[in-house]
């Protein structure tokens, strides 16, 4: 069973729905018993990187996001769910993220529209991610956000070209984050999500 | 790299899909689910469904049609038309919508533009603009399907609303609209150049080539058009190829990710 943290922000169903098409079952939830018997868990996240971490904090979510995640158990960090798990961002100076991973998302450069809307490619700097089997190198995956993270290379498993190499997906271990929306990402966004539920299933 | 998106936009009605000539004259081209998953299986990278249909008790069908798109399509698609408070949005944004577009409403209450960004974020938040040109190259902004001049400069309200917080907007020439005579690249070119958020040029698309223009002349981020798609004259994937081979970077059509 995936849960999908449910703390009032964001497309939900949308989350919801990119893992049922792969046959998950799949809760949209902010229940700790039942959290913490999911076999995976994801942090959605749309919208203002501080909104995010104050209603995050509210559902009283951050913490137990953070043991989830230090138990091993997969756990997959989507858009803003990906940089909320960074240290902080300059979306939103003094809030802090979960600290999870080192580093911060930083505002898109000028010179390209804001945010970036659209489908990009994905440049795989790191090859064997479990969760990019039969995505190829250059694959496109769909992308919205004004802000992105940068962070140490090594957790870096693929970017995407906008003015900037931008972070478009990390991994440490059972953690990963991905900037793009593998829910809207069509077949490929099908083929993520299978990837993360195998993962899930192997537990 | 800036790639341009191909966006087919379907006009409904009572929960079906048509699409007028300069707004008058509707043609039925089909059920809305069932296009727009054709779309998303032809390598559409978006669909914006715009709601025409008059009544206010209109809410229920149109939170449904979301809901069943949501089931069906795994691309992004918005939803506007009768969107005016951050409930209606809520409604639709929970059925399953990515964003929805906001047009009279905004007009009429600029403030809803931010109200919609600061709860659920610019990225969800497409303010739509219809465009008619005044006679020295500049354009007002107009309501109620072309009817109603504002007394508003374009380029002054596209740029409010993405202060405001508009995450996109969704631009349409009224003069073009329905003609299929091109886009106003006048127009779009010089609201790109005014804005930072992406802009999705509409109205007039009768041929492939148009298209084009509206990515390379217009300068355009997605290029939307609705008959030369529903008819079956075009398929999302030739207007891909056409923007391919005109030298426009476009995720290509789905069979070649």
């Amino acid at each position: 069973m995936i849960a999908i943290l449910d703390y009032g922000v964001g497309n939900l169903r949308s989350a919801q729905k990119g893992f049922e098409r792969v046959g998950a079952e799949v809760h949209l939830t902010a229940d700790r018993g039942l959290i913490a018997e999911a076999g995976g868990v994801v942090l959605p996240g749309v919208g203002h990187f501080g909104a995010c971490m104050r209603e995050l904090r509210a559902a009283k979510l951050d913490d137990l996001a953070c043991s989830v995640i230090e138990s091993g158990v997969p756990f997959l960090g989507i858009c803003i769910g990906m940089q909320m798990l960074f240290e902080g961002s300059e979306e939103a100076p003094g809030v802090d993220g979960l600290g999870v991973l080192p580093g911060q998302a930083l505002l898109l450069p000028d010179g390209l529209p804001r945010p970036q809307m659209q489908w990009n490619q994905l440049s795989i700097e790191r090859e064997g991610s479990p969760l990019l089997a039969g995505i190829k190198n250059r694959s496109w995956m769909y992308f919205v956000h004004s802000y992105a993270v940068e962070t140490e290379p090594d957790l870096v498993v693929a970017t995407c070209e906008y003015g900037i190499d931008v972070t478009a997906m990390v991994e440490q271990d059972s953690l990963w984050a991905t900037q793009f929306h593998p829910e809207k990402s069509g077949e490929l966004g099908r083929t993520f999500a299978e990837n993360f539920y195998s993962q899930v299933l192997g537990q | 790299m800036k790639s341009v998106r191909v966006i087919p936009c379907l006009d409904v009605d009572q929960g079906r899909v048509v699409k007028g000539v300069n707004f008058v004259g509707l043609r039925d081209a089909g059920d809305p689910v069932e296009l727009a998953a054709r779309y998303d299986a032809e390598g559409a990278d978006e669909v914006v469904f715009l709601d025409i249909t008059a009544s206010s008790d209109n809410r229920e069908t149109i939170t449904e049609l979301a809901r069943k798109v949501a089931e069906e399509v795994y691309i992004p698609f918005t939803i506007g038309g009768g969107v005016r408070s951050v409930d209606d949005a809520r409604l639709l944004l929970r059925a399953g919508a990515d964003k929805v577009s906001v047009n009279s409403a905004a007009v009429h209450r600029p403030g809803l533009v931010s109200d919609l960004a600061a709860a659920f974020g610019s990225q969800c938040v497409v303010v739509a603009i219809d465009a008619k040109s005044n006679e020295d190259m500049t354009w007002n902004v107009y309501i109620n399907g072309g009817r109603e001049d504002v007394g508003r400069d374009v380029v002054d309200w596209a740029t409010e609303v993405a202060d405001l917080g508009a995450g996109e907007i969704l631009l349409t020439s009224m003069d073009g609209d329905g003609t299929r005579n091109g886009y106003d690249l006048e127009l779009t070119r010089t609201v790109v150049e005014a804005v930072q958020v992406p802009v999705i040029a509409s109205g007039g698309v009768g041929t492939l080539d148009h298209l084009v223009n509206g990515a390379i002349d217009g300068g355009a981020d997605a290029v939307l058009a609705a008959s030369i798609f529903h008819f079956g004259e075009h398929t999302v994937r030739e207007a891909k190829e056409a923007l391919l081979a005109a030298g426009v970077m476009v995720r290509p059509p789905v069979d070649e990710l």
